[in-house]
C-alpha cells in the first residue's frame, strides 16, 4: 500500500479490557469488550480473540448490542460517531456521526430508533445523558444530530446510569443523591442521603447503580460498601430502602441476573458476591478472583456472567458461581519495577504483573503466556499496607537462569531484601527455585546483571547496591555422593570509595565488568577481580550503562542524570566523544552494534539510534511519544526484514518496543514498517521530509565529536584521572603549561576547518576543569560543528549548511 | 483460582556436620570394650575370615605367634616380620620383613618356598590376592608396591608410591590396589598396569592402616592424626571420620561391618560393637481407616449420562495457616507461642510474627493480653532477642509491647522481671564491643596485607553483626 519506506509507531499491545463493561452476545457465545480505539470479540468458550473490530478513531467508549438485531452492535467513541457492526463477520455496517464527544451508550429496546449517550456539551465535568435518534438511511455514513436532552448533572461513569423496568425510568446517582427520571410522566423524583461529615454518613457516596429488570427496584452501592435496594420511587414521601452490607470497602459494581431473583456485587476484596432474593442471609461467594472487581455483567441468555478486574482480565463464570474462562491482557495496574524484558527462550515479554509475580507476555499473539509466582505469600489487598515489590529481574544463560529481587521497606532502617534464583526446568517447561540469599546487601539492590557471554562455563552474577558495594555470585557445585545440586554463592564483593553502586555491566564476551559508582565508572577483569581502571566525567550520577557489541566493543557508553551521554573507548581508555542528550531509555540491540536511546524533553520523547563508533546517529525519530517513555527493549524478528534504506536497517533483525508512563492511553508501542495508511503514518510522514531537510544540521547539532585530546598525554591525563586522585594544582602547573607550548606546535601542523568558529583545541587547552571542560563542549554542541562530520561534507554541502546555521534555530528550542 | 498461600517460614541452614545416611550408619556403633594387651602396642589387627575371631598383635607377641604358626628352626634368621597373610589356596603364608625380604612358606612343610629380595628397605605390608593363590603384594619402605607371583621368582609390577608405604589393600576383585603412606592414601588400577587411579589427601599426617568394608563400598583409613576417615570408593570422598583418642596403627572390621577395631599407640585396643537394630514396636499403631473409606467413590466408573464434576484436592494447612486464612490473628499467635512451638521450632514463631506484621496487625494481635499470655510472649522475645537471624523481626515487635504495655506496667511481678532485662542488654553490649574489636583487629591486618596498588580490594568482611539491640528496662 506504501511504496516508500517509512517507520512509525504502532500501538501493538497490552490494550486494556477492563474500560467498560464487557457485553455477551444473545446466544452467550461471543463476549465483546473494549480495548482503546478497537472492539475485540473474544469466544467465551476457547477465550480467544475471534475479531478486532477496527474504525473508530478515538477512544472507544460503550458497546451496546441492538435491541432490535441481536447480531448487530452499536459502540461510541470519543470521537463523536456511533458505529454499528455485524459482530460475526467483523464488518462495520454504518456510521451515525453525532459530532461530540461520547462517552457512554446504552440501548432500551422500547426506544426503537434511537440510543442513549452520555456527552458534554459545555463546561468539561458537566455530564448529560441524552436519546441520540438514529435516521434511517442506507447510506453508510448517516449524520445523528437529533439530540434530545434526558437528564443533567450525572457522573461520567456508565456504572452510574442504569435503565429499568423496560425502560419506564432511567435512574442516575451522583454524589450523594439518586435520580429517577421517569419517561411517560416526564418528571424527576431525587432521593438525597446525608452527607454530613460525622463517621456514619461520611461514606455514603454513591458509586453504582442497578435497576431490577422486571420489577420497580433500584439498587444502589456506596462508598462504604452498602448496598441499598430502594423500593416504592413512585412517591417523593413513601419511598423506601433496605440495607445489605458484605463488602468492607466500595462497592466497584452491581448487576442483577437476567429474571432478577438475584444481585451480584463485587468490590476490591476480589469476591464475587451473589444476594439471593435480595435478602442479607442469602448469599454465596466466589472468593480469590484475584484482583479487584470492576465491572460486572449478565449474559441475556441468563447462563453466564462476567467480571472485569482491575489487573485486565475478564473472568467469565458459570450461573452456578463457577469460573469457566480467563481472558488476561497485560497486567498493568502497578508501577512496572523491572522493565521490559526478553525471555530468550520464548522471546515473550517479561515485566511485572500480578502483585508479586512476573507476567510473561506474548508479543505475538498479544497474550499472556503465563505468570511466575516470585514472591509466593499470600497477598493482603488493604489500604496503606506495605507490599513486597518485586523490584528487579535479570536473564541469564540464554533463559536457564532467572534472578530476581524482591524488597519491602517499611521504615527507613527496617529493609527486607531477598533475592532468587531460578532455574529452568526443561521437563516442567518452567523455572524452578534454585537459591534464595536473604539480604544480599545491606541496602536496596540498584542493578543486577548477569554475565551472558557464550564461552563462560560458570554462570556469574553481579549485583550492584546503594551500600555501596557491588557484589559477584556465581554458580557452584553443591553436590555431595548423595545428591547433585547447584547453588549460588558469592564470589567477590568489591567497593570504590564507599560510593553508591548505580549500575553494572558486562561486555559481550564477559571479560570485563563495568560499574558505575555515582559519578564514577570502574572497569573490572572479570577473571580476576581487578579494577583496571576508572572513568569519570564529573556530569551527574550516571544512569544508564552498557558496553558496545559486536565490531563496538571496544566502546563503552554511559548517560548521566544531568544529560549527558558519553562514550569511552577502553582501548585508550579516553573519552571517545560525548553528548548533550537527555537519555532516559538506553538499550543495546542483542543483534547488532546499535543502541537505542530515548531522550526526555518537555515536548516529549525522541528516539535516537546509533552505532557507539560514530557519533553521529543512523536514525532519529522526534516526538514517539508525548509522555514519559519509561522502558523500552529490543525484540529480535524471527525473520530477518531488509531494508534498503540505511536509517532503517537498524530494523532489520529487530524490533524496538517502548512503554510509556501513562499506560492507559498509550500502553505499548512498537516501531515498524508500516502497513496502512493511518493518521499517525500521515502526521510522521509529513513529519519526515521536514525532517529530512534538517537532517545533516540535526545530526551536528545533536552529538559532535569531541576535540582529539589524546593527543596531548598530560592534557588527557589531567582530564581523565577523577579530581579527587590528582595531586595539588601547584604540583601540575608546570607539567600542564609545558605541555601546552607543545602542542601549540604539534597543532599548527594541523589542518583546521575554516568555519569552525570556536576552535577546540583552544578549548581543551584553556580548561583546567573537567566541568569546565564539560559546559564548553555543550557551548560547541549548539554553535561549533565537530571536525570529522566536516571532513565528510563536500564543498557545496558546507555553503548550504552555514546558511542553514544562520537562518534556523528556533526548532532546537523546541526539542 | 489460587488458593490461599502458606506462609513461607524461613529455614536456617543447618550449621555442623550434615546427616546422611552414612553418618548414621557409622555413628551406630557402641563403645564397651577398651582392652590394653599388657602394655605391648597393637600394630596389626585382623578378623580372621573364618572363626570370626580376632586376631591382634602387638610387638611383644609377634614372634610368638609366628612360633606358633611354622615351628621352624631358621627362625633367627627373622628380623621382625612385620607382615603375614594367607594366599588364596590356604595352604602358604606370604611374610614380610625387616631384612628387605619377601618370603612364601609352604604350611605343611614349614619350608620356605620362595624369597623376593626386589625391595630395598624394610617390607612393611603385605596382602595376597583372594583370587589368585600365586599373586601377592607388598608394599615397602623403599617406596614401592611391588606385585609378585609365586610362578615367575620376580616380581610382576611394581609402582612407586612416593613415600614409604605403609599398608596396602587389595580390592576383593583384584583390579584395584589401595596404598597409603606419607599423607596420602593412592588407589591404581592393576588391569591397566599400574595406573594411577585418584591420590587422596585427607589426613594431616602418616596414614598407617587401611580397610574395606564387608560391602566394598566404602574404604576405611586410619592415620597418626587419630582419625578414621571412610571414603566411598565410587567417588572417592570421604563421606564420615571417626575421632579416637590417641594416634591410630591398625584398623580393622568385622564381618558385615559388625565390629570396629582400632589399636592406638596408647596401647589400647578400641572395639565398637554395631547396635542392635531393635525394631521399634514397643507402641502398638492406632488403628486407621481401612483401604475402602481411601478410595471410596474414586473407582467410580462414569456412566454414560453420568455428569462429572471434579472438586480440587484439599490442601493440607498448618494451624496457623488455617487460622491466618481466616483472618484470626491473635489465635494463630497464640498458637505458635505455645512451648512446644517455640521450643522446637522457634522459626515458625518468628515467621508468624513477621507475617502479622507484613500484613499490619501486629499490634492487634499483641493487644489485649493478660499476665500469663504476656509473660509467655515476653519470654520468647527474650529468648531470641539477641540471635542476630531472629533480631530485626523481634526487635519490632518488642517496641510494640513496650508501647502497648507501658501504661500498665508495675501491675504484675510476674511481667515486671521480664522487663527488667538489664542484664542480658548489658551482655548484649559487651558481645557487641569485642566483636567490633575483632573487627578493628581483622581491618588492620588487612590494610597490612593490602597490595600496593590503588584499588579498595575488600574481601568480603562478614560484618553482619546485629545493631546493638535494647529493651528499655
Amino acid at each position: 500500500m506504501v511504496d516508500e519506506e517509512t517507520i512509525r509507531v504502532v500501538r501493538c499491545g497490552g490494550s486494556e479490557l477492563n474500560f467498560r463493561r464487557a457485553v455477551f452476545s444473545a446466544d452467550s457465545k461471543y463476549i465483546f469488550c473494549v480495548s482503546g480505539d478497537f472492539v475485540k470479540v473474544y469466544s467465551t468458550v476457547t477465550e480467544e480473540c475471534v475479531h478486532i473490530l477496527h474504525g473508530h478513531r478515538n477512544l472507544v467508549t460503550g458497546i451496546q448490542l441492538n435491541p432490535n438485531n441481536h447480531l448487530q452492535l452499536y459502540s461510541c467513541s470519543l470521537d463523536g460517531t456511533i458505529k454499528l457492526w455485524d459482530y460475526i463477520d467483523g464488518i462495520l455496517i454504518k456510521t451515525f456521526i453525532v459530532g461530540c464527544k461520547l462517552h457512554a451508550l446504552f440501548t432500551v429496546a422500547q426506544a426503537e430508533d434511537s440510543v442513549f449517550a452520555i456527552v458534554n456539551k459545555e463546561k468539561p465535568d458537566i455530564f448529560q445523558l441524552v436519546s441520540v435518534k438514529l435516521p434511517k438511511s442506507s447510506s453508510q455514513e448517516v449524520e445523528a444530530k437529533e439530540l434530545s436532552f434526558v437528564l443533567d448533572y450525572i457522573n461520567q461513569s456508565p456504572k452510574c446510569i442504569a435503565f429499568g423496568n423496560e425502560g419506564v425510568y432511567v435512574a442516575a446517582v451522583r454524589e450523594f443523591y439518586l435520580s429517577v427520571y421517569f419517561f411517560k410522566k416526564k418528571t424527576t423524583s431525587r432521593f438525597t442521603l446525608s452527607s454530613s461529615r460525622n463517621k456514619k454518613h461520611a461514606k455514603n457516596n454513591f458509586t453504582c447503580v442497578a435497576c431490577h429488570p422486571t420489577e420497580d427496584c433500584i439498587a444502589s452501592g456506596h462508598m462504604d460498601g452498602k448496598i441499598r435496594l430502594w423500593r416504592n420511587f413512585y412517591d417523593d414521601k413513601k419511598y423506601t430502602y433496605t440495607c445489605l452490607h458484605w463488602h468492607h470497602d466500595m462497592v466497584m459494581d452491581l448487576a442483577f441476573s437476567v429474571t432478577g431473583t438475584s444481585l451480584l456485587s463485587g468490590g476490591c476484596e476480589s469476591v464475587l458476591v451473589e444476594w439471593r432474593d435480595a435478602t442479607e442471609k442469602n448469599k454465596e461467594f466466589l472468593p480469590r478472583l484475584g484482583a479487584t472487581i470492576e465491572h460486572i455483567s449478565v449474559s441475556p441468555a441468563g447462563d453466564l456472567f462476567c467480571t472485569s478486574h482491575s489487573d485486565n482480565k475478564i473472568i467469565i463464570i458459570h450461573r452456578n458461581l463457577e469460573a469457566s474462562a480467563v481472558i488476561q491482557g497485560l497486567v498493568k495496574d502497578r508501577s512496572i519495577f523491572t522493565g521490559l524484558m526478553i525471555d530468550p527462550r520464548t522471546k515473550a515479554l517479561v515485566l511485572n504483573g500480578k502483585p508479586g509475580h512476573l507476567q510473561f507476555y506474548s508479543l505475538q499473539s498479544d497474550k499472556q503466556l503465563y505468570n511466575l509466582d516470585i514472591i509466593q505469600q499470600e497477598y493482603i489487598n488493604d489500604y496503606g499496607l506495605i507490599q513486597i515489590e518485586l523490584t528487579k529481574a535479570a536473564f541469564g544463560c540464554f533463559g536457564n537462569w532467572l534472578a530476581t529481587v524482591e524488597q519491602r521497606q517499611e521504615k527507613e532502617t527496617e529493609l527486607e531484601l531477598q533475592m532468587k534464583l531460578w532455574m529452568y526446568n526443561k521437563k516442567t517447561q518452567g523455572f524452578i527455585l534454585n537459591t534464595k540469599i536473604n539480604m544480599p546487601h545491606e541496602d536496596c539492590i540498584t542493578a543486577l546483571c548477569f554475565c551472558n557471554a557464550e564461552k563462560s562455563e560458570q554462570p556469574t552474577l553481579v549485583t550492584a547496591s546503594k551500600d555501596g558495594y557491588f557484589k559477584v555470585w556465581i554458580l557452584t557445585d553443591d553436590s555431595d555422593i548423595y545428591k547433585k545440586a547447584v547453588g549460588w554463592t558469592c564470589d567477590f564483593v568489591g567497593s570504590y570509595h564507599k560510593y553508591q553502586a548505580t549500575n553494572c555491566c558486562f561486555s559481550e564476551d564477559g571479560s570485563l565488568l563495568a560499574v558505575s559508582f555515582e559519578e564514577i565508572v570502574t572497569i573490572w577483569d572479570s577473571v580476576t577481580w581487578e579494577l583496571k581502571c576508572t572513568f569519570c566525567q564529573r556530569a551527574g550520577k550516571i544512569r544508564h550503562l552498557c558496553f558496545g557489541r559486536l565490531t563496538c566493543s571496544k566502546y563503552l557508553l554511559g548517560a548521566t542524570e544531568n544529560g549527558i551521554l558519553c562514550c569511552w573507548n577502553l582501548l585508550s581508555c579516553a573519552l571517545e566523544w560525548n553528548a548533550k542528550l537527555n537519555v532516559r531509555v538506553m538499550e543495546p540491540d542483542p543483534n547488532s552494534e546499535n543502541i537505542a536511546a530515548i531522550s526526555q524533553s518537555s515536548v516529549g520523547s525522541d528516539l535516537f539510534v546509533f552505532k557507539p563508533s560514530e557519533p553521529r546517529p543512523l536514525y532519529i525519530q522526534k516526538g514517539i511519544s508525548r509522555e514519559e517513555v519509561q522502558w523500552g527493549v529490543f525484540v529480535p524478528r524471527d525473520v530477518p526484514e531488509s531494508f534498503t534504506s540505511e536509517a532503517y536497517q537498524w530494523l532489520n533483525r529487530s524490533q524496538f518496543y517502548f512503554l510509556t508512563k501513562s499506560q492507559v492511553t498509550a500502553p505499548l508501542k512498537k516501531a515498524e514498517e508500516s502497513l496502512p495508511t493511518t493518521p499517525f503514518y500521515f502526521i510522521l510522514g509529513k513529519h519526515r521530509q521536514h525532517q529530512d531537510e534538517k537532517l545533516n544540521e540535526t545530526l551536528e547539532n545533536e552529538l559532535v565529536q569531541l576535540p582529539l585530546t589524546e593527543n596531548i598525554p598530560a592534557v588527557s591525563e589531567l582530564l581523565h584521572t577523577p579530581a579527587h586522585v590528582l595531586p595539588s594544582a601547584a604540583f601540575l602547573c608546570s607539567m600542564f603549561v609545558n605541555s601546552l607550548l607543545l602542542s601549540k606546535e604539534t597543532k599548527s601542523a594541523k589542518e583546521i576547518p575554516e568555519d569552525v568558529d570556536m576552535e577546540e583545541e583552544k578549548e581543551s587547552e584553556d580548561s583546567d576543569e573537567e566541568n569546565d571542560f564539560i559546559e564548553k563542549v555543550q557551548d560547541t554542541n549548539n554553535t561549533g560543528l565537530g571536525e570529522d562530520i566536516i571532513h565528510q561534507l563536500s564543498k557545496s554541502e558546507e555553503k548550504e549548511l552555514r546558511k542553514f546555521r544562520k537562518i534556523d534555530y528556533s526548532w532546537i528550542a523546541a526539542l | 483460582m489460587a488458593g490461599y498461600k502458606p506462609v513461607a517460614i524461613q529455614t536456617y541452614p543447618i550449621l555442623g556436620e550434615k546427616i546422611t545416611q552414612d553418618t548414621l550408619y557409622w555413628n551406630n556403633y557402641k563403645v564397651n570394650v577398651g582392652d590394653n594387651e599388657g602394655g605391648g602396642i597393637c600394630v596389626y589387627a585382623n578378623f580372621s575370615s573364618i572363626c570370626y575371631t580376632l586376631y591382634a598383635l602387638t610387638e611383644n607377641c609377634t614372634r610368638k605367634i609366628i612360633f606358633l604358626l611354622f615351628k621352624c628352626t631358621d627362625l633367627r634368621s627373622f628380623r621382625a616380620v612385620h607382615t603375614v597373610d594367607f594366599t588364596a589356596d590356604k595352604y602358604h603364608v606370604v611374610s614380610g620383613a625387616d631384612d628387605y625380604t619377601v618370603k612364601l612358606w609352604d604350611i605343611p612343610n614349614s619350608k620356605e618356598i620362595l624369597t623376593f629380595k626386589e625391595h630395598s628397605d624394610y617390607v612393611r605390608c603385605g596382602c595376597a590376592s583372594k583370587l589368585n593363590p600365586d599373586l601377592f603384594i607388598t608394599g615397602s619402605y623403599d617406596h614401592t608396591v611391588k606385585m609378585f607371583d609365586a610362578r615367575t621368582n620376580t616380581s610382576v609390577l611394581s609402582v612407586e608410591h612416593g613415600q614409604p608405604v605403609e599398608s596396602v589393600l587389595l580390592f576383593p576383585s583384584g583390579g584395584l590396589l589401595v596404598s597409603a603412606g606419607g599423607r596420602y592414601v593412592k588407589v591404581w588400577d592393576m588391569l591397566k598396569g599400574g595406573q594411577l587411579l585418584v591420590s587422596l589427601k585427607n589426613h594431616h599426617k602418616t596414614v598407617t592402616c587401611l580397610c574395606l568394608s564387608s560391602s566394598g563400598q566404602r574404604l576405611l583409613s586410619g592415620s597418626l592424626d587419630r582419625k578414621v576417615k571412610v571414603y566411598s570408593t565410587t567417588s572417592y570422598k570421604v563421606v564420615h571420620s571417626f575421632d579416637y583418642a590417641a594416634s591410630i596403627l591398625s584398623l580393622a572390621l568385622a564381618h558385615e561391618d559388625e565390629t570396629i577395631v582400632v589399636g592406638m599407640t596408647n596401647g589400647i585396643l578400641s572395639v565398637k560393637h554395631r547396635k542392635s537394630e531393635a525394631k521399634k514396636e514397643s507402641i502398638p499403631r492406632r488403628r486407621r481407616p481401612a483401604y475402602r473409606t481411601f478410595i471410596k467413590g474414586k473407582n467410580y466408573m462414569k456412566q454414560r449420562d453420568d455428569i462429572l464434576i471434579n472438586r480440587p484436592a484439599k490442601k493440607h494447612l498448618e494451624l496457623y495457616d488455617r487460622d491466618l486464612k481466616h483472618f484470626r490473628i491473635s489465635k494463630a499467635l497464640d498458637r505458635v507461642l505455645d512451648p512446644t512451638c517455640t521450643i522446637k521450632t522457634p522459626e515458625i514463631t518468628v515467621s508468624i510474627i513477621k507475617e502479622l506484621n507484613r500484613r499490619g496487625v501486629l499490634a492487634n494481635a499483641l493487644a489485649g493480653r493478660d499476665e500469663k499470655e504476656i509473660s509467655h510472649v515476653l519470654n520468647f522475645l527474650i529468648r531470641h532477642l539477641s540471635q542476630p537471624r531472629f533480631a530485626p523481626v523481634l526487635i519490632n515487635a518488642a517496641e510494640i509491647i513496650i508501647d502497648i504495655y507501658l501504661p500498665v506496667i508495675g501491675q504484675s511481678p510476674v511481667v515486671d522481671k521480664s522487663f527488667a532485662t538489664s542484664r542480658t542488654c548489658r551482655k548484649e553490649i559487651d558481645y557487641q564491643r569485642e566483636l567490633l574489636e575483632t573487627l578493628g583487629m581483622m581491618d588492620m591486618l588487612f590494610a597490612t596485607m593490602r597490595r600496593k596498588e590503588g584499588t579498595s580490594v575488600l574481601e568480603h568482611t562478614s560484618d553482619g553483626f546485629p545493631e546493638n539491640k535494647k529493651i528499655e528496662s
